[in-house]
């Protein structure tokens, strides 16, 4: 475990950054409260695991943290969240907080452009023009969530007509594209096979020197295997957070933690 | 029992009950019902067409196309009409796409859910249900007397195109919102800005409806005979025949197809019978070639379609 010693949970050092540090964050759609009143932080290069059944805000949060929260008319956000100390709901530039973060979304989303295209969409859209820049990326990118291989040959097909699981990775290496700090992953896996999800998870070890990540998975083990910490967030409040292995043993300290990384909840 | 089943020829087990068979019965005659239905509706088409066109075909030549009517459009061919219309049909729609489609591109990708969209929404919606002699009335108040463009080509034209306009959103809202909203998250996800997206993203995968539907605009725009009879439509007027700039669109009135067939249909009792069909002849095969041109440009586009 490469994570420093948890420290006290009452007084958080302020010498160390925090690369997220969430306060008091409630969300509301319309009139209905779904986040009521988190609070926590993730360290730099960190894997935090957010698990939870449907419906408990994992999602919302990520949308949250990256402001595409904006594009829902009814959603009313509040408490702060900071990116690097920096209030995001602050932020006059929301594309550079978004180019910060990748987001990986459940189900993948080819966009209607060749491979190539859609791992350079997001640099392109940031000004970046020289071709060779681009090719280095993309082969950097793609390589990265294991895709490569696979495609290398036929970059000029349409990204759309991948497999699932190829389009998966395919959403991964576009959210790696900008080359981002904080890398925010949404049930990646539930649209790929186990072999593949495998291949990836080692690729998140790796990734884990280069960003933070945040894992929101409904695969309690996933958490497990990957995460240094993890979260149980259940109907918009956080039911425990502590480091995996507390979370995974006996030590969990509340009892309906126990009962779903064991399956018994409910 | 289920060891009785699984002695029984195999076949038997699919043997076909008296339900099962009045399930197919009842499935075939739906079937039958709703087919006729639909090649009913074929019908009227070729009985109008093929009307018209074998009534219309004893006037109908080249020299009926490019010269000019004589003795009140009673004598020589619909040149002049012919031109009125292309030129109507033109200035309207230079006017009602870009307006049209770049408004519906707002109210699809940037318009939040607010007191003034609902306005414009609900203006475009009742815009849409003006009976056309009303638009032709309000042509005439604003543009002819009120903005002091007397009865011209471009008065004619922008009734047309305040006709047009809210057709032409309706079908541009669709077309962008047959794009899926996950292509769009994607792109705002990595840091893309509305407009980046909708120029990179939408517009080039809805490029094909959004056309369809102005083509479309056009068979409807030729077609009209009373916003553009109170705006700007001459009964007779002749022209060069050859030439670019036939009319001037400030300041003439022109003839045009539509308002050419209503006057040799129902004003003039002496010209020949075939004359009016002859005109509706070319009025439809201008509107059918313009569809056609609508279904071919969408069918190209769509084997383009790339998800």
């Amino acid at each position: 475990m490469t994570t420093p010693a948890p420290e006290p949970a009452s007084q958080p050092v302020k010498t160390a950054p925090k690369k997220v540090q969430v306060e008091n964050l409630r969300l509301s759609y319309a009139s209905k409260e779904v986040i009521h009143g988190i609070s926590f932080h993730i360290e730099p290069n960190e894997i935090l695991g957010i698990i939870g059944p449907a419906q408990s805000g994992k999602t919302s949060l990520l949308r949250c943290i990256n402001r595409t929260i904006d594009f829902t008319a009814s959603a009313k956000v509040g408490g702060t969240i900071k990116v690097d100390g920096t209030d995001v709901r602050q932020m006059r530039n929301v594309y550079e907080l978004r180019r910060k973060i990748g987001m990986v979304a459940p189900l993948p989303v080819g966009l209607p452009l060749s491979i190539y295209d859609n791992v350079a969409f997001a640099p392109r859209t940031s000004g970046m023009r020289n071709k060779s820049d681009l090719d280095g990326l993309v082969e950097k990118c793609l390589r990265q969530s294991a895709l490569w291989d696979e495609v290398k040959d036929r970059l000029d097909s349409l990204g759309t007509k991948l497999s699932g699981g190829q389009q998966q990775r395919l959403t991964i290496a576009r959210a790696l594209s900008h080359q981002p700090e904080i890398l925010c992953l949404d049930e990646f896996s539930i649209a790929i096979d186990p072999v593949t999800t495998m291949r990836i998870e080692d690729v998140l070890k790796e990734l884990k020197r280069e960003m933070t990540i945040i894992l929101v998975t409904n695969l309690v083990q996933q958490a497990r295997r990957l995460a240094a910490r993890t979260m149980f967030l259940w109907n918009g409040d956080i039911v425990e957070l502590d480091t995996t292995e507390v979370m995974f043993s006996d030590k969990a300290k509340d009892k309906r933690t126990y009962e779903y990384v064991n399956g018994i909840f409910g | 029992m289920s060891a009785a089943t699984s002695n029984l020829p195999a076949t038997r087990l699919f043997t076909e009950t008296p339900f099962v068979r009045k399930k197919q019965r009842r499935e075939l005659i739906a079937q039958c019902f709703f087919g006729g239905m639909a090649a009913a509706m074929v019908i009227p088409l070729i009985l109008i067409v093929g009307y018209v066109v074998v009534q219309g075909a004893p006037s109908l030549s080249w020299e009926f196309l490019t010269t000019n009517p004589r003795l009140g459009g009673i004598r020589g061919g619909i040149w002049s009409a012919l031109v009125g219309t292309i030129y109507i049909v033109t200035i309207s729609l230079c006017v009602s796409a870009p307006i049209g489609v770049l408004s519906a591109v707002y109210l699809n990708e940037y318009a939040k859910d607010n007191w003034f969209t609902r306005i414009v929404n609900l203006a475009v919606v009742n815009l849409a249900g003006v009976p056309s002699i009303v638009h032709g009335l309000f042509g005439l108040g604003a543009f002819v007397y009120a903005a002091g463009m007397g009865k011209s080509i471009v008065s004619a034209s922008l009734t047309l195109s305040i006709m047009t306009l809210p057709v032409i959103i309706a079908s541009t809202k669709e077309a962008l919102s047959a794009v899926p909203m996950t292509f769009r998250e994607a792109c705002w996800n990595v840091g893309a800005t509305r407009w980046q997206t909708i120029r990179r993203i939408v517009l080039p995968n809805s490029i094909s409806g959004i056309l369809t539907g102005v083509i479309l605009q056009v068979s409807r725009t030729a077609g009209e005979t009373a916003p553009v009879m109170l705006t700007g439509v001459a009964t007779f007027k002749a022209v060069e025949s050859t030439g670019l700039f036939l009319y001037n669109p400030i300041t003439d009135q022109c003839m045009a197809l539509s308002m050419h067939l209503y006057y040799i249909a129902t004003q003039a009792s002496n010209a020949a019978p075939s004359l009016p069909f002859a005109i509706a002849t070319v009025l439809l095969c201008a509107v059918l070639a313009v569809n056609a041109t609508a279904i071919g440009v969408r069918a190209y586009l769509r084997s383009r379609k790339k998800w």
